[in-house]
């Protein structure tokens, strides 16, 4: 009797679906009314849009994790000025992305390379907040979207930080934000041209990134490295970040905000696709963090937190482009190299004299591009290929330094891009800002 | 009457305070400063890049006696804070002029 039960239980479900997701997908979606009526589909919209709201609520928290990273990893005389750029950043993303962001990174039919767009709109309730529109309401599309355009600027916000002239970096991310983030993906997102050529990226690996760390570079190399990291003669000398435990609460918000920024990019609660994600992110997480914590311990002779955390953000930044598409070992593997990868790019790029005091170019930029070329490797879809992957994410960094570039002269020979050196010395918090970070703590200027 | 000056690890702190009381010392004040001396700095590694740690952590113990306690107050602060290695400080006893309790108004060694 009781297997009798269990069967017809189990039949049960696949019976009803039968039944009812047949005439449902057969019929038309006219009013709101008749949508809320259709059994299993407008629960199943529900839980599809829940999700991505979901999704979107943890991209925002990445951006306090990124506050905070940033905040540890520079001196304490410069937190009030990195923590004011992350919450200008947040803000003007947002907003900026209602009034032109979203549409022209999503434009519809278009051209392919350029459409500036104006704000986003709301038509009618059928055509938004039904399943004509996604499986997902238009409005959870825009804030899932908006949590993630600010991204690119934060990226470029820790690179240039301690030395960067606050009004000129405000309008520097700003437009970055406002335009050039949206035109970028377009090209895929939005259906453009990089999307026609078969390039893949899933949750975006280059279209943020790559682009937000080549535009990094870019703009380091336009402001120049901080008083004192490098000496007359030409040796790196470590200018340390204040707190570690900021650091890491940094690092571990980003981890948290990942399982919406990949989980979510599924588009849906599919439960295969967001279950794999889940799983793809996180290991290549874990083997990005093991692997530089085994790279910093053998190449740099010492089990450097910095690195380890970073690794873990390499990891993260290299699955994103394939997070639903390679397997649990696929994702393993792109997480080490990343991992590997990322120590020796951050010495390296310190030792030629390009001052990231986070490692952003390093994190974002190199493993961008490497998490995008993997897809070519580790993919199960055979009609990902190293070539197209390749070409995508170059265009990317190309396109992101170059504008990044013009724009920092752009602002260099206007407002000005960096603070007096008097300035630097005694710190931006009270330079830029008249206030210190820790005003009731005794501190030692270093 | 003495003051007793003395830069030492931060590791010994706590022994130097047991080692004071046993002798009946009840008072002392401690500083976080930075110094170096025969010790130098440290070379140390920050994300691949090698630098010196010129100013090591150190504390200053300062502490004063009356004149018959200073020996023992001192052999008291060495013993208890000596590891063999360099860098483990110095002690250096000064002449105090008057000491004055604000409480009581007492003056001299009864102030200590």
């Amino acid at each position: 009797m009781r297997q009798h039960w269990r069967l017809l239980l189990r039949l049960l479900p696949a019976a009803v679906l039968l039944a009812a997701i047949s005439p449902a997908h057969a019929q038309e979606i006219t009013s709101m009314d008749g949508f809320r009526g259709m059994p299993l589909v407008y629960p199943k919209f529900v839980i599809d849009n829940l999700w991505i709201l979901i999704a979107a609520a943890l991209v925002f928290v990445m951006h306090l994790g990124f506050a905070t990273l940033e905040s540890g990893l520079t001196r304490q005389k410069n937190t009030v000025n990195i923590l004011f750029k992350n919450v200008f950043i947040i803000c003007a993303g947002i907003l900026t992305y209602a009034l032109t962001g979203f549409n022209t990174m999503y434009p519809g039919d278009f051209n392919g390379f350029l459409a500036i767009l104006g704000p986003i709109g709301f038509s009618d309730e059928v055509a938004n907040l039904t399943a004509a529109y996604a499986d997902y309401t238009y409005w959870a599309d825009f804030i899932f979207q908006a949590m993630f355009a600010a991204t690119a600027a934060t990226i470029v916000s820790g690179a240039v930080a301690e030395r960067v002239k606050l009004t000129g970096f405000m309008v520097y991310a700003a437009i970055l934000v406002a335009f050039c983030y949206p035109v970028a993906g377009s090209w895929k997102w939005g259906g453009g041209w990089l999307d026609a050529m078969g390039f893949y990226d899933f949750a975006g690996s280059s279209i943020v990134h790559a682009f937000g760390g080549f535009s990094a570079l870019a703009a380091v190399l336009v402001l120049g490295p901080r008083i004192g990291k490098y000496t007359a003669d030409g040796q790196v000398r470590p200018i340390l970040g204040h707190s570690m435990p900021l650091a890491t609460i940094g690092v571990f918000l980003l981890w948290l905000g990942w399982f919406g920024f990949n989980g979510g990019s599924v588009l849906s609660a599919d439960p295969g696709a967001v279950a794999l994600v889940f799983v793809t992110t996180s290991l290549a997480a874990a083997a990005g963090g093991l692997a530089s914590i085994v790279t910093s311990m053998a190449y740099l002779k010492k089990p450097d937190i910095t690195m380890a955390l970073n690794g873990i953000l390499a990891g993260l930044v290299g699955i994103t482009a394939g997070a639903d598409s390679v397997t649990w070992t696929g994702a393993i593997l792109i997480g080490l190299i990343a991992g590997v990868i990322v120590v020796f790019s951050i010495v390296l790029i310190d030792r030629l004299r390009v001052d990231d005091p986070v490692g952003a170019i390093s994190v974002h930029g190199v493993c961008g591009v490497w998490g995008t070329v993997a897809v070519g490797l580790f993919s199960t879809n055979p009609e990902h290929t190293v070539g197209v992957q390749i070409a995508g994410t170059l265009s990317y960094a190309v396109f992101a330094f170059v504008v990044s570039f013009v724009l920092a002269t752009l602002v260099k020979h206007t407002l000005g891009l960096r603070v007096s050196a008097e300035e630097e010395d005694e710190g931006l918090d009270l330079g830029e800002h008249g206030q210190p970070a820790y005003a009731d703590f005794q501190y030692i200027a270093n | 009457m003495v003051k007793i000056e003395a830069y030492l690890r931060p590791a010994s702190l706590e022994k130097v305070q047991q080692a004071l009381a046993e002798i009946g010392i009840a008072g002392l004040s401690v500083l976080e400063v930075r110094g170096f001396g025969r010790q130098r700095g440290h070379r140390e590694v920050y994300r691949g890049a090698e630098y010196t740690l010129d100013f090591v952590p150190k504390i200053k113990v300062e502490v004063a006696v009356r004149e018959v306690d200073r020996q023992q107050a001192v052999d008291a602060i060495v013993e208890a804070s000596k590891t063999g290695q360099t860098g483990d400080g110095k002690v250096f006893v000064v002449p105090v002029q008057e000491a004055v309790r604000v409480r009581t108004g007492e003056t001299g060694d009864s102030a200590l």
